[in-house]
């Protein structure tokens, strides 16, 4: 054990000796999770409206009125002309556009039934399509309320009405950052400890110190674990760092129990040390080792599920998500944080990521290589 | 890996990677199992959204499901759902969402909630409601609402930026880490020279990445091009030298690689990702990030490509931005080529 001993202690020294390493330790996780959580942000809100009222009755107003008080659009544009509520899509300047025919009230109540046409900006479907479902039923709503108005209160009354009741469980205000942050949380420690490993050995290679160790009588396992080990603690610290920053800014204190953060979280870094293992087995010089690691982790956070929905993915891309250790991390940090998930909700998941922790681990170290 | 960059990004934001909310686990509990509950359910079933179960749950039972991860919303019908409907002219459906993701949730809750109400509507025409206001959607540029679209402009940007910042600063740094640069100055060749033919092989490489990002598109994805073509590589000749002066002011102020190469991460690709538009939408940000995305080249680029790609308008709708785009390119050129410095230190 006493070469091992004398590794750690090189490679801590090396560590602290490095000013620019320990400034990225902290530096880094005060801007992921100050800027990220900010700035990615999916809720539809503030819909763009454009109205195109060639109208102008009182219902037609009071539509108006209806669809603006429910807070979830923001009326860019008010007109009597098509031609230009056309140029507001085109612009950007409104994401959906109204537009109310002319005589609509007199017709309504004529024909007893009127159309609306409404324009939406498809490109994003997704704000397309929630928000033509927010306008949908507040319109829907206006109508029940123009029919109290202007019939016997029997006849609407003879029609069913369904009420849907929603409640929405342990994030009631749907905060964001909520379900931001711990998946930022995972994206963070992958980048600081897995990649500083990689970066590490392949450093060792390019300036050469590898040989002198490889002429060493020391074992195989000893000089990977010696590399191993300052990075699983510095990626557990920097994961501390990172659950201190989420409570005092955003207020963000774990409701599951923090051991079990704890535990996944020893066992994950080991899967992705392995795998900041294997790159720099395979890798010669840092630009090498950067290219592909960027390849890497863009296509881990890009395909974990810690921006886009996890669940909406193809099958394939599920299957090549679930190759990586990342995404089952991401889902276990928003179980335990946000619902409190006890160990037996997680189990699924530890123990896969250990399987791929021995299988990336075993690979490197077949690998590896000391001679040259 | 620059070839290999955009295919892999094209691949992952066309096919696999989407906003939309598909297939979404439910759990039915019908305690009504009458015959509106059963025609809502079969609404349900037939939409691509859901993917539903039923089953009978409790509280406790929900609160379980929901920390193992199985399921994102429950449904609970009440007893007599139909008797209610038809004799109290009344009847509620309880939905319970798991809002750890907010966005999921509230996406799940409303496309419920326009499917109950179609149904009501639909009960309220056999009844021939007096005054109905029919709502008639067109959905322009992406009748499917599909997701590429609102990538493909952001994946070109990326690429484009990606290759033309990271590499020309790389590369320029490298000669001075490893000293080649000296000879170099110390030619008899002119020093603008030297910074042009570092640029013009990345110039040439971009414009092929761009051309197989969009026959990808095109080909694969679907994705027709709906403006002209000149235009869009024009605006993107823009692009690709606002990039190449914004690599060679990097590679004035780094010394070695890793530093260009983290300079250009924090600088370029952070804020293309974050900034631009095309993966979070901008108007939700607050007003500082707000601020800050207007110096982001891509943001102007993300607007451009949308317009002529998808939405198939000519110069005069993006003229404003292009001139922006033309405005950080001398600004950055400029700045750079002043600080280039020809004296070895």
């Amino acid at each position: 054990m006493r070469p091992l001993r004398f590794l750690l202690q090189k490679e801590f020294r090396q560590m602290f000796r490095d000013k620019g390493f320990t400034g990225r330790l902290f530096i880094a996780p005060l801007i992921q999770l100050l800027l990220l959580p900010m700035a990615a942000n999916l809720t539809v809100k503030n819909v763009n409206i454009a109205v195109v009222d060639n109208d102008r009755s009182v219902t037609s107003q009071q539509m108006i009125n209806k669809v603006l008080s429910s807070g979830y659009f923001k009326l860019t544009g008010y007109t009597d002309n098509s031609s230009k509520s056309n140029k507001l899509i085109e612009k950007d300047q409104a994401d959906i556009v109204l537009e109310i025919p002319q005589n609509f009230e007199r017709d309504l109540i004529n024909n007893n039934t009127n159309k609306l046409a409404i324009e939406v900006n498809a490109i994003n479907g997704v704000k397309a399509s929630v928000g033509f479902a927010y306008l949908g039923s507040i319109l829907s709503d206006f109508n029940n309320q123009i029919r109290a108005n202007w019939v016997q209160p029997e006849i609407v009354s003879a029609s069913p009405v369904i009420d849907v009741v929603t409640s929405f469980w342990y994030n009631p205000l749907l905060s964001y950052y909520v379900f931001m942050v711990p998946g930022i949380l995972v994206s963070l420690i992958t980048g600081i400890s897995g990649l500083s490993a990689a970066f590490n050995i392949v450093k060792e290679k390019e300036i050469g110190t590898i040989e002198q160790i490889n002429v060493t009588p020391i074992k195989k396992w000893q000089f990977i674990l010696g590399k191993l080990i300052p990075f699983w603690v510095t990626g557990i610290v920097v994961f501390s760092l990172g659950l201190i920053v989420a409570w005092v800014i955003y207020g963000i204190v774990p409701l599951g129990n923090i051991a079990i953060l704890y535990l996944f979280a020893s066992v994950y870094m080991f899967a992705i040390l392995g795998f900041g293992l294997l790159i720099s087995t395979y890798t010669d010089t840092q630009m090498q080792a950067n290219s592909l690691m960027f390849l890497f982790i863009m296509v881990f956070n890009m395909m974990s599920g810690l921006f886009t929905p996890y669940d909406s993915m193809p099958q394939w891309a599920q299957f090549v998500g679930h190759l990586f250790p990342v995404s089952y991390f991401i889902q276990v940090m928003r179980m335990v944080v946000i619902k409190g998930s006890d160990l037996a909700d997680i189990f699924p998941f530890i123990w896969k990521v250990f399987l791929i922790g021995i299988v990336l681990n075993t690979w490197a170290v077949l690998n590896y290589r000391k001679t040259t | 890996m620059l070839f290999g960059l955009p295919i892999v990004q094209i691949t992952m934001f066309g096919f696999a990677l989407t906003n939309e909310i598909k297939n979404a686990k439910i759990v039915i509990v019908d305690n009504a199992q009458d015959l509106a509950s059963q025609q809502i359910i079969n609404k349900i079933e037939s939409s691509d959204f859901f993917y539903v179960k039923k089953a009978m749950l409790n509280p406790t039972q929900i609160d379980a499901a929901f920390k193992k991860g199985d399921i994102k919303m429950v449904v609970v019908f009440p007893a007599n759902f139909n008797t209610d409907l038809l004799h109290l002219n009344k009847a509620s459906i309880q939905l319970i969402a798991d809002a750890s993701d907010p966005n999921t949730a509230t996406t799940l809750t409303s496309y419920f909630t326009s499917i109950v109400n179609d149904y009501q509507a639909n009960l309220n025409q056999n009844a021939s409601m007096p005054y109905t206001i029919v709502p008639e959607v067109r959905m322009l540029y992406n009748p499917d609402l599909a997701g590429a679209p609102d990538f493909v402009p952001g994946v070109m940007a990326m690429v484009l930026l990606l290759v033309c910042v990271m590499m020309t600063s790389v590369s320029i740094v490298r000669e001075k880490e490893m000293g080649t640069m000296e000879i170099l100055l110390v030619s008899p060749v002119r020093p603008i020279l030297v910074i042009i033919s570092k640029a013009i092989p990345y110039l040439v490489l971009s414009i092929v990445n761009l051309t197989v990002i969009l026959l990808l598109s095109v080909y694969a994805l679907q994705l027709p091009i709906k403006g002209s073509v000149p235009l869009l590589f024009a605006e993107s000749t823009i692009l690709i030298i606002t990039a190449l002066s914004l690599g060679l002011l990097i590679s004035t102020v780094t010394k070695t690689q890793q530093s260009a190469m983290f300079a250009s991460m924090i600088g370029m690709m952070l804020p293309t990702m974050l900034l631009s538009g095309y993966l979070f939408p901008i108007e939700n940000m607050p007003l500082v990030l707000r601020l800050i995305s207007n110096i982001v080249p891509a943001r102007w680029y993300y607007i451009i490509v949308k317009n002529i790609m998808l939405k198939g308008l000519g110069f005069t709708a993006i003229w404003r931005e292009t001139l922006i785009l033309i405005g950080m390119a001398a600004f950055f050129l400029t700045l750079s080529l002043r600080n280039f410095k020809i004296r070895l230190e």
